[in-house]
């Protein structure tokens, strides 16, 4: 046992997925699930090789939505890639944008005032909420409950998708932070429309728990599936609240006291069993959570500038050097690693993708499993296509 | 955590035979590196991984890095003998003079490793490792079978840079297509024609849509 | 008598006042054509195919807010062969461009594509890439481009109703009837292959040709 309560012990071979013997008994079955798939979130492929309706090898194919970000980020300067980092993860272009000038900021040693913090806090847990309510309409959606869940889900996205536009302008591709603060300041007007909406928030939680907690189905289907070992999951890079449904205890907010989430007092939830059903519950926990980080956040806000007034947009040239910076987005650990070399252009302009790393295991948790379950289990994951691919 | 000196001196002890050294950052971060030599480098991912006081056991990011062929000219001065007639006798003379001599320094890939601690929650320990050259010594030892978060990662810079990491379970291409000939995210990467309509074009992309006319024109291709 | 009822213009046989006339004593007068055409507009089902952030966008317009369903497209099927229209939002790769024309090929006509968002229509902002299909009228036809990165839920609707009137105004014969009639048109369009540099060819000359450039 290792100091923070995790078995560390090694099986043999424990860092390759299992091999699964057929029984022998009629033909194995190729099937490539997706690209174009209803479930698939995006354009991904899964090759699976079946024997009746069990799982004995999964190979994830991508590349289907390759844009080559890091290439057109090398080719363009720090500031011109600050749009591009909203169609990473479509879902959350806020965190985002934070990762990224969290990056920066620390490459040309920036500070950022108060009030841009706080602003950036409220934005980030608003897009946590409406990413993790999301991902549970899409969840559900899978398992058949064809779109009623994700209707709900929509329509409190929608709410938080209003405030965003009033405030940067558009609904999904905000582009909103700064290297040294934020673009504009928020409006009192603004800010009584976010407290409206935080305070409707809790309502909205209760209600979908209250349909989907006790949910048959979601129990049957959920429970039990898709286990994911700590250890394994520790050594595979998994990050975000699928490391934590494990039951490991690494939430980059508490462990990198980056911003001012210092200020916050929020619990981080874990999970027991590491299957379908705890990532779902640290979602809808998370959630929660998040709710109480808002209304911290909204009642302490300060006054003062939103913009480092020492902060140089035009020309902006940091010094040589390299940082590699992170948050934690909705999906994962989000960072980003610089090399500057003097220029306005970075050298190497680097993505460090949640999602693209939650897939190391997704042969692991799927074997020996149902067809059927590999819908859920894919979809637990939580994956983007655009930061899978970038 | 330990400073990185004082990391180099722990992996000097327990791996012996490992060469360290480190790579200073001049940024605010200072988050210096380790440059690990490739014979070692499989004992010492494992030193890093299992030791008690570090226990780097989660894998944060892996990146690969293109650093070109650098040309140097540097003046030198140099001591010559030269015959020179000196009072119309024929003697040998020593002179001094400067030449200017070009060297070309060769550029390598890297894989460069971010490595944190969940058990210790401390981090990040950055280690890299080079290439030789760019051209035919592009191999590297990959730490797939210490820690499993490389597997995709390392897959997608054999992808896009080119190296090939020796000792991973399924090395192949990741993000392109597997016919694909080239190493995209490498400095010297041509793209490929297929003509980019642009309402005003100017500079580079004006010159590509000229030679786009050119080739048609010679009929090399459709429109 | 075939030509005079459904000839080239397409004037009614019968005056506007008398159809009105009629109407109100319960006798429907129309022609064949808007019959055709305003059942086949009314109905149209979209494929069930989402890329990238525009897909985003196209499931909220689908969703309680922007309800997408009133205008006839009630359900998104995923099967090709059940659907009429693909709404290509989001970018198109090189890696993925196959599958979309196998993808249209295998849509049963009459059929249409409404190019969603910068991406379909161009490349977007990921055009210089060596990945990124430079739009996807490279290799299949488009009815409708609506610009915009994402565009607003607003957008795609609007663009649905441009569609809808151009089915509209299709006429059933002649030299501008649709594709679907006319056994000329071909019906499936090529397939590129992966080339070891680029795909191959980089784009159909009979659906996309080089625009001049004026100087």
């Amino acid at each position: 046992m290792s100091s923070s309560g995790i078995k560390t012990e090694r099986l043999a071979g424990w860092n390759r997925p299992p091999v699964i013997e057929s029984d022998g008994e009629g033909e194995l079955l190729e099937v490539a699930m997706g690209p174009h798939h209803p479930s698939t979130h995006g354009v991904f492929r899964m090759d699976v090789v079946l024997d009746g309706e069990r799982v004995i090898k999964l190979k994830p194919v991508f590349g289907y939505l390759h844009r080559n970000h890091e290439q057109l980020g090398q080719s363009q300067s720090y500031l011109a890639n600050m749009p591009y980092t909203d169609r990473l993860d479509y879902f959350c272009s806020l965190t985002n944008n934070w990762a990224y000038a969290l990056a920066v900021e620390k490459l040309a040693g920036q500070e950022v005032p108060e009030r841009a913090e706080y602003l950036r806090v409220i934005l980030a847990e608003l897009t946590r909420v409406q990413n993790h309510a999301s991902t549970i309409g899409f969840l559900l959606q899978e398992m058949g409950a064809s779109g009623t869940p994700l209707m709900y889900a929509f329509r409190e996205r929608e709410k938080i998708l209003d405030l965003f536009e009033s405030l940067t302008g558009s609904r999904m591709m905000c582009n909103y932070m700064r290297f040294g603060g934020c673009r504009v300041d928020a409006s009192p007007a603004w800010l009584d429309a976010t407290r409206k909406v935080v305070d409707g928030l809790p309502a909205f939680i209760d209600e979908f728990e209250r349909f989907l907690m006790t949910n048959e189905i979601l129990i049957a289907r959920c429970q039990g599936i898709g286990v994911l070992r700590p250890d394994l999951a520790v050594n595979a890079g998994i990050s975000g609240p699928m490391l934590r449904a494990s039951g490991v205890n690494y939430d980059i907010r508490k462990v990198d006291h980056y911003g001012i989430y210092d200020r916050f007092k929020f619990r981080v939830p874990l999970g027991d069993h590491g299957d379908i059903y705890d990532r779902y519950m640290v979602r809808m926990l998370e959630m929660r959570e998040s709710i109480s980080i808002l209304k911290q956040a909204l009642k302490e806000l300060p006054t003062g500038p939103v913009m480092d007034p020492k902060a140089k947009i035009r020309n902006f040239r940091p010094k040589p050097g390299e940082v590699y910076g992170r948050i934690e987005a909705p999906k994962g650990e989000l960072g980003f690693y610089l090399i500057s070399d003097g220029s306005p252009n970075p050298y190497r302009y680097r993505i460090r993708p949640p999602s693209f790393i939650n897939l190391t295991v997704l042969e692991d948790m799927c074997l020996g499993s149902n067809v059927a379950d590999v819908v859920l289990i894919f979809g637990s994951v939580d994956i983007v296509l655009g930061e899978v691919d970038r | 955590m330990k400073s990185v000196e004082e990391i180099k001196s722990a992996i000097e002890a327990a791996v012996p035979g490992a060469t360290v050294s480190v790579v200073p950052n001049p940024a605010p971060t200072a988050q210096h590196s380790l440059l690990i030599g490739a014979e070692r480098a499989i004992q010492i991912a494992e030193f890093l991984r299992d030791d008690g006081e570090l226990a780097l056991d989660f894998l944060s990011n892996v990146t690969g890095v293109d650093w070109l062929d650098k040309e140097i000219s540097e003046k030198v001065k140099v001591t010559r003998q030269v015959p020179k007639s000196v009072d119309g006798v024929e003697q040998i003379v020593e002179e001094t003079v400067e030449e200017t001599r070009k060297r070309v320094e060769l550029g390598y890939l890297e894989a460069v490793y971010h490595l944190y601690s969940v058990a210790k929650k401390h981090g990040p320990v950055v280690v890299r490792l080079r290439t030789a050259n760019r051209t035919d010594q592009v191999e590297l030892p990959s730490l797939t079978p210490i820690w499993r978060s490389a597997e995709f990662q390392e897959r997608e810079i054999f992808d896009l840079f080119g190296i090939v990491f020796t000792g991973h379970p399924d090395l192949r291409r990741i993000l392109m297509w597997d016919e694909f000939k080239d190493h995209p995210m490498r400095r010297d990467y041509v793209e490929p024609d297929d003509f980019e309509y642009e309402p005003t074009p100017h500079d580079e992309v004006l010159k590509r849509a000229q030679e786009h006319k050119a080739k048609v024109a010679a009929g090399e291709a459709i429109q | 008598m075939a030509e005079s009822l459904f000839g080239a213009n397409r004037q009614m046989a019968v005056d506007e006042n008398l159809k009105i006339e009629l109407g109100k004593q319960g006798v429907f007068v129309t022609t064949i054509q808007e019959l055709y055409n305003w059942g086949r507009r009314s109905s149209i089902w979209p494929m069930q195919f989402g890329l990238a952030c525009c897909a985003i966008e196209m499931i909220a317009t689908t969703m309680a807010r922007y309800d997408l369903a009133r205008f006839g497209s009630e359900v998104f099927r995923p099967s090709p062969r059940q659907a009429d229209l693909m709404i290509i939002s989001g970018t198109v790769t090189k890696k993925m461009a196959p599958q979309v024309v196998r993808l249209y090929n295998q849509m049963a006509e009459p059929r249409y594509v409404i190019a969603m968002g910068a991406c379909a229509i161009s490349g977007g902002p990921f055009k210089q890439g060596y990945n990124v299909l430079k739009g996807i009228d490279r290799y299949i036809p488009v009815d409708v481009h609506i610009p915009g990165c994402p565009p607003r839920p607003e957008a795609l609707i609007q663009a649905f109703m441009t569609l809808q009137k151009k089915i509209d105004g299709q006429h059933l014969t002649g030299e501008e009837r649709p594709r679907h009639l006319d056994e000329q048109a071909p019906g499936e369009f090529p397939v590129p292959e992966f080339g070891e540099h680029d795909l191959d060819p980089p784009s159909n000359p009979g659906t996309w040709t080089v625009p001049k450039i004026i100087q």
